[in-house]
């Protein structure tokens, strides 16, 4: 190519790199800028929306008699009105769904990160390793209310009852993967020289998966084991079919059994006003139980990570 | 510290006192205590052991919903795909009226969370804002996926459903030459369930865009910037062609979170067991029948039939979640390749 003359010429060349944009072009980004905030604000309204809502519906009826008192029959007035039998159903469930799900969890969290990869895990280890963090990442797609379909094949066909056990057993199976996956991203990030260091200092494996590794990941993990529990308070789909509800207390492990969650999908489409303001009190309390576990976990993470 | 010890106590070296180590044992590390190799073997075994649970887990789900339908399988064979009966009393049942509303209400989703989504990723990973704002916007759009869908679904009905209306309404109104506005709106409906729906499955598009786009080199960005393309020009002709597939995996997990979801589209969608071209009408979808249906269900047949779909919802969710995983990690492997070279 030829230089052409406004090429060489420094003044010709100066003016076009000053020139402004053509109309069209700077029309072109504001226009997609103001799109783009747009839809973000369009993005935050519901949550912001839905978070009013509940303060505002919820917080009327937030006295300490829900705590503690059970469901009033419904169109009862003047007698104590409350979801205590839903907040216990609740955590015996989510209890029931951690005994089974931690230890697993997070025994395949450590396997998949201690011997399924790095330069000490033989292959065959590191293939089998491969696999079922594939399985895993697809197990935890998997709908939720699948994993009620299950317990009810497993558990309730089988016993004939719907029961806090079947929905326990639910629960865990969408705990699971997450326990299992964020253990594993939780030892990943312990770095490979303090293995190394325990290895050199004499530790077997043993010693040093336990002492040095979780030792440090300790806090990580927590992290994965409360959104695992976050997640399953929260459910409704696996325990409509599984644990059902009562207007009782919980009667053992092997009888329908109430929850937050489903309380408040039964009362949200109750006539009765009052079953509804019920509804919307069970719900700030749910939210506020999940957020603050959440955002408690993400609190957890963040120190680390500067750490 | 403990090992010169346990090496002085090995059976192999039992002569030696443990109460006066000779000096040679206690620096000996060459040799390990045959209990301590079978300690690690059996602990390695331990731990495969389970993490192979797992596995069995979803074989185990898939066996015991196949085993559960089959009943309904020999009765209705493939002809339950597309066909529109569902009598309870009558034993008749078929799946398409269902299976249409899960598929449409979920489009309807895809449809508006994938632009949304987008918008919400590049706002928070391009350096439109300080860090110090983008970092909090990001968690706060990510924050409703921990609202529990129930509760989203409570809103829905007592608060999305009123303020829809109106637009729905404004729709019949204009557009119900259209088979898909053709009919009077009442509140709840498909396009109710696809609002709802995009709500919820838009953190997982957001967040997962965000890491893709994020994961674009830096220098791209700067050698396109300097040959003179504005900022929106960079991330139309650079950035989202280089994370078409991690955007697509985005989309997928973010569908098949849609075509499961449960609460928030039963309270909202309406549950009418007919076929409607319009968008305003109401639906069902599977998910929603599962759970209506399954507490009363006790004849075998009608079980069987809840357990045939079922199967279908797993596996149409099973081959969205395995397609966006593999989307996913192919990624990683392009960009994998991108830093060896």
């Amino acid at each position: 190519m030829t230089a052409t003359p406004a090429d060489s010429n420094p003044e010709v060349l100066a003016a076009e790199l000053k020139r402004p944009l053509p109309k069209g072009r700077v029309l072109f980004s504001t226009g997609m800028s103001a799109i783009a905030f747009g839809l973000t604000g369009l993005a935050l309204l519901p949550l912001l929306a839905i978070l009013i809502e509940i303060l505002r519906q919820g917080v009327p009826h937030l006295k300490w008699e829900v705590f503690v008192s059970l469901p009033a029959p419904a169109g009862m007035e003047n007698t104590a009105n409350g979801f205590a039998n839903a907040i216990l159903g609740t955590l015996i469930m989510v209890g029931i769904a951690s005994v089974i799900s931690i230890p697993i969890g997070v025994m395949t969290g450590i396997f998949l990160s201690e011997l399924g990869q790095g330069a000490g895990g033989s292959s065959p280890l590191k293939a089998i390793a491969s696999a079922i963090r594939f399985i895993a990442t697809i197990l935890s797609g998997v709908p939720s209310i699948i994993a009620g379909v299950f317990a009810y094949g497993v558990i309730v066909l089988a016993t004939k009852q719907f029961s806090a056990v079947a929905g326990g057993v639910a629960l865990a199976v969408l705990m699971l993967p997450i326990v299992t996956l964020t253990t594993e991203e939780a030892l990943k990030l312990v770095p490979t020289s303090q293995r190394l260091a325990s290895a050199a200092l004499g530790a077997n494996r043993l010693q040093t998966i336990f002492r040095i590794v979780v030792t440090s990941a300790l806090s990580g993990i927590t992290t994965g084991v409360l959104l695992a529990v976050a997640r399953a308070a929260g459910e409704t789909a696996p325990l409509l079919f599984t644990a059902l509800f009562s207007q009782n207390w919980p009667q053992g492990l092997f009888n329908p059994t109430p929850s937050l969650s489903v309380l408040i999908y039964n009362y949200a489409f109750s006539p009765f006003v009052e079953q509804n303001q019920i509804a919307w009190t069970a719900s700030l309390v749910l939210v506020g139980l999940v957020l603050l576990i959440s955002i408690l976990s993400r609190l957890v993470t963040r120190r680390n990570l500067m750490r | 510290m403990k090992e010169p010890l346990e090496t002085a106590r090995s059976p192999s070296r039992a002569g030696i006192s443990l109460f006066h180590p000779s000096p040679e044992a206690e620096l000996n590390i060459t040799t390990t205590s045959r209990w301590d190799l079978w300690l690690e073997q059996g602990f390695t075994w331990l731990l495969c052991g389970f993490a192979l649970s797992t596995v069995v887990l979803l074989f185990w789900i898939s066996w015991v919903i196949y085993q559960q339908a089959r009943p309904a399988i020999q009765e209705y064979g493939l002809g339950f795909l597309w066909s529109q009966d569902w009598d309870v009393a009558g034993l008749a049942f078929g799946a398409l009226p269902y299976i249409y509303g899960t598929l449409v209400s979920s489009a309807i989703a895809l449809l508006i969370a994938v632009p949304v989504g987008l918008a919400v990723a590049i706002v928070t990973s391009e350096n439109f804002l300080p860090l110090a704002v983008r970092s909090p916007l990001g968690f706060l759009v990510e924050l409703i996926a921990a609202i529990p869908s129930v509760i989203i679904g409570l809103w829905g009905l007592f608060v999305l459903i009123p303020v829809l209306r109106p637009v729905q309404q404004v729709l019949y109104d204009y557009f119900k030459w259209t088979p898909l506005f053709s009919t009077e709106p009442f509140g709840p409906g498909l396009l109710t369930a696809g609002v709802i729906l995009a709500i919820m499955i838009l953190p997982t598009m957001a967040a997962i865009s965000r890491e893709v786009l994020l994961a674009v080199p830096q220098e791209l960005r700067s050698a396109s910037m300097s040959l003179g393309a504005t900022r929106w020009e960079t991330i139309f002709s650079l950035l989202l062609p280089a994370g078409v597939s991690g955007i697509l995996g985005a989309a997928m997990l973010a569908l098949g979170r849609a075509l499961g979801e449960t609460m928030a589209v039963t309270m909202v969608i309406g549950n009418s067991p007919y076929i409607s071209a319009s968008l305003l009408d109401a639906g069902y979808t599977i998910p929603a029948l599962l759970a209506n249906e399954f507490p009363e269900a006790l004849e075998g047949l009608h079980i069987g039939a809840l357990m045939y779909l079922a199967l279908i919802l797993f596996a149409i969710t099973l081959l969205v979640n395995i397609a966006a995983v593999l989307l996913v990690w192919l990624i990683g492997l392009q960009r994998g390749m991108v830093l060896n070279r």
